[in-house]
């Protein structure tokens, strides 16, 4: 605790006041490296360095999950998606009203200790939403990245600042800026930049997390003689895109943390940035202290759909042909679902999960074969421009071994190359691709979708062979990650406006609620006073869950 | 490309059909029907107080001709959707980059469907006294709160649908049925049917407006067969008014507009 964040008699009077506050808000490392072991708290964006999105608590089970009950809500002060998914330490959660202001709130019953409002430039370029997906948590510090290119570190006790730097390069007015929930390794902050659809160069950083001074860069797009840079014909690199704005993962034995790079620029026009567009839509392996990359694998060369390859790369450790294998779980826009070793980059296994028609299937190495190119007349592609699944977390099951993903199945698009003249902050993309799919529908949700369009779908992919062992289909599209239990449920949101749990066994549906508010977050779980709680952002709103408690 | 922002709230609208949409998609804008659908509601909803439903509304500027006096290019015309044009009457809007594209999809449609043709437009109110009595039309529909509930009220449809598509829709009124007005069938596990209004659905429920003007929600677990319906209940008037009447009809129609 520094002196700004509290006098030291103060301090005194606190430890002796609540017995356990000696134990607060020290998220050392370690703690976060045992985060799966401690499911009590929620550390990371995704629960765990691993990415897996699954927890050990079992309170609630398929048997009474039915008996949920509403805790509380927060009500954000903020139309934008509620994108941001909390993180829970000694009972305090803590979560982003969008933009960029941060919350501490009692987990048990959300009475609010502090607010830290941040107002970003209104110069901030942004193509989906003014959102912020989260923080990052190191000993007693949050870290949070705005959409006007800074990185902020806040005292977790009171919301004070300790540091607020501009990250090198992150114009806002250039079209950078930050949405992803930062991740920390060891003793520093990772993020990425968004920005793909305004010919930003895309980039991932490492920062100090005790000064905010930058250890490490990464460029997403490789500049003239670093390898890769051959894969971009002309200057089309300086304005390629490569964007990052989904939390990555973490394998500490290998020292590596894994990122999902996004579309290359502009969008959907390939003619103007010939070549493979490396490392667009591609995952990379860093060396989590220098920030050097030890392997890649681009899932959709010379991308021309839109296809971000940011999902969450799920770190396993599962049977593989007989052997165990450290491999990725990857389910990509693309609409294939992938193996891979995570020690090499090897490619193991590809299967669609979705119906696709941008390539006629996977060579022995994972290249696509056969890509449809676009035409000046419209071209209709399966997965459409939102792919067959997005940003929203999957999570894997060490229990049932299974792998589980939101779906857009069946969706597609009619894309149309035209050209496009980069100009510095505005969008540099082409043509807006046309899509079936109503986004634009009457609020609250009303479903103006007709079945031919494509439907929304939460499917268990089994990762040894690719193949589905259940699908739990929706009538409409889905914009919420999941949650696994070592209960075996699982629990996600939709657009309709509901929230609920399916049995990780077999797909059923156990319990569901209306919250009335399109879900656009991935839930999580944690406990406190020995009751386990699920929470998830729907509408302008996160809705916290448990257990009805008898003779109340 | 993240999923784009939806922050438009839409009324549901009348009953006509947009013509063009195939027409488009297949001359090459690249746009689908579901995009001009879409441009179309946001168009009426938010264009036609001053444009008009045939785009012709404001002297001096027809957007339905698929020429526009300050740009060319479809970004362009999104652009200044969003942006206004300074100077006239034209304001700002809070349309997305996708909503603003989506409304310049549909003003393309109407210029690829080619000029709206020769529609007969006759007399007001002959057409109102057919309306409401050889053609039973409000059996179905209603206009100020009278008639029935469970078609489209066509109130202001004058304000919201060109006379061709006005047209189109007594003639063939199955040609196209936009998402809000279809109607459904559901079979319960009991055996009853109901049939409605489709006014929303999601995975475990449907919302109907019955033949009885009732709201019915009813639980998908109850439903034993759903079928939207292809078919239009409202029938053709092709042969069940004269040419002259339909005119009228239509006259009465276009003259139903938005009071301001």
């Amino acid at each position: 605790m520094t002196g700004r964040a509290c006098r030291a008699a103060l301090c005194i009077v606190l430890a002796i006041g609540a017995g356990v506050s000696s134990l607060q808000a020290q998220v050392a490392f370690d703690r976060i490296l045992r985060a799966e072991r401690t499911p009590d708290e929620w550390l990371t964006y995704n629960g765990g360095l691993s990415g897996q999105r699954h927890s050990g608590l079992t309170q609630i089970t398929p048997a009474n999950v039915k008996n949920l009950e509403l805790q509380w809500v927060f009500q954000a002060r903020s139309l934008e998606k509620f994108e941001a998914s909390p993180i829970v330490v000694d009972g305090i959660l803590y979560t982003v009203q969008a933009p960029n202001d941060v919350i501490a709130l009692d987990a048990a019953t959300g009475r609010v200790f502090w607010v830290y409002t941040y107002t970003p430039s209104p110069l901030a370029r942004l193509c989906c939403g003014r959102v912020n997906r989260g923080l990052a948590i190191l000993d007693q510090t949050l870290f949070m990245a705005t959409i006007d290119g800074r990185l902020i570190a806040l005292d977790a006790k009171n919301g004070g600042v300790l540091w607020n730097v501009a990250v090198g390069g992150a114009r806002a007015e250039a079209g950078y800026s930050f949405t992803v929930a930062p991740l920390v390794v060891k003793d520093k902050v990772v993020i990425g930049t968004a920005g793909g659809e305004y010919g930003v160069r895309g980039f991932l950083a490492a920062f100090d997390a005790k000064t905010g001074r930058e250890a490490w860069r990464f460029d997403t797009v490789p500049g003239p003689g670093e390898p890769g840079n051959q894969t971009w014909s002309g200057e089309s690199w300086k304005t390629g895109g490569g964007s990052v704005w989904v939390t990555g993962t973490y394998d500490p034995e290998l020292n590596l943390t894994y990122w999902g790079i996004g579309n290359p620029g502009p969008d959907w026009n390939g003619d103007q940035r010939l070549g493979d567009n490396l490392y667009s839509d591609s995952v990379v392996a860093l060396d989590a202290d220098t920030g050097r990359m030890k392997w890649h694998f681009q899932f959709t060369p010379h991308d021309v759909y839109d296809y971000d390859s940011v999902q969450v790369p799920v770190l396993a450790d599962i049977p593989w042909q007989g052997r165990a294998r450290k491999v990725m779980l990857f389910a990509n826009r693309n609409g294939y679902f992938y193996v891979l070793d995570r020690t090499t980059g090897e490619f193991l296994l590809g299967r669609p999960f979705a119906k696709t028609t941008w390539t006629t299937g996977l060579d022995a190495k994972g290249r696509p074969q056969n890509m449809v190119p676009l035409s000046e007349t419209g071209t209709q592609i399966f997965p459409g421009v939102q792919g067959a699944t997005n940003w929203y977390s999957p999570s894997f099951s060490p229990r049932t071994g299974l792998f589980y993903v939101p779906v857009w199945a069946d969706t597609y698009s009619t894309f149309t190359k035209r050209p496009v003249e980069f100009k510095e902050g505005q969008r540099f993309t082409g043509a807006l691709p046309g899509m079936p799919i109503r986004l634009l529908q009457p609020s609250p949700v009303v479903n103006r979708r007709r079945p031919e369009e494509g439907h929304g779908a939460i499917q268990a992919i089994d990762p040894k062979t690719g193949t589905k062992t259940w699908e739990f289909t929706m009538t409409d599209v889905i914009d919420a990650g999941v949650l696994t239990t070592a209960s075996d449920l699982v629990f996600s949101g939709n657009r309709e406006g509901y929230v609920f749990a399916l049995d990780a066994k077999t797909g059923a549906l156990l319990w569901r609620a209306n919250v009335g508010g399109q879900a656009s977050n991935s839930p999580i779980t944690f406990a406190v006073g020995g009751r386990q709680h699920v929470a998830i952002a729907a509408g302008s709103s996160l809705f916290v869950y448990a257990l009805r408690q008898e003779g109340r | 490309m993240r999923p784009f922002t939806t922050t438009a709230t839409l009324m549901a609208l009348g009953v006509a059909t947009l013509l063009s949409a195939q027409a488009a998609w297949a001359q090459g804008h690249g746009y689908t029907p579901a995009d001009i659908e879409s441009g179309g509601l946001l168009y009426q909803a938010n264009c036609t107080g001053c444009h008009g439903p045939e785009g012709d509304g404001v002297a001096g500027v027809n957007l339905g001709s698929g020429r526009f006096r300050r740009g060319t290019a479809d970004e362009e015309i999104a652009r200044l959707i969003i942006s206004g044009v300074p100077g006239t009457a034209m304001p700002p809007s809070t349309f997305s980059e996708a909503q603003a594209t989506w409304i310049v999809a549909y003003l393309r449609s109407l210029a690829d469907a080619g000029p709206s043709g020769p529609v007969a437009v006759g007399d007001r109110t002959r057409g109102k006294a057919v309306f409401e009595g050889k053609g039973q039309c409000l059996t179905c529909h209603s206009v100020a709160g009278v008639g029935s509930r469970v078609a489209p009220v066509l109130t202001e449809i004058g304000s919201l649908r060109r006379t061709v598509e006005l047209q189109r829709s007594l003639l063939e009124p199955s040609a196209e049925i936009r998402t809000d007005n279809r109607f459904a069938r559901a079979v319960l596990r009991d055996g009853t049917t109901t049939t409605g209004r489709l006014m929303n659905q999601d995975t475990f429920t449907v919302q109907l407006l019955d033949a009885k003007e009732r709201l019915v929600l009813l639980d998908r677990a109850n439903v034993r067969e759903f079928v939207v319906l292809k078919e239009s209940p409202m029938p053709s008037y092709k042969d069940r008014l004269t040419p002259s009447e339909l005119a009228d009809v239509i006259g009465y129609l276009a003259g139903l507009r938005i009071r301001r």
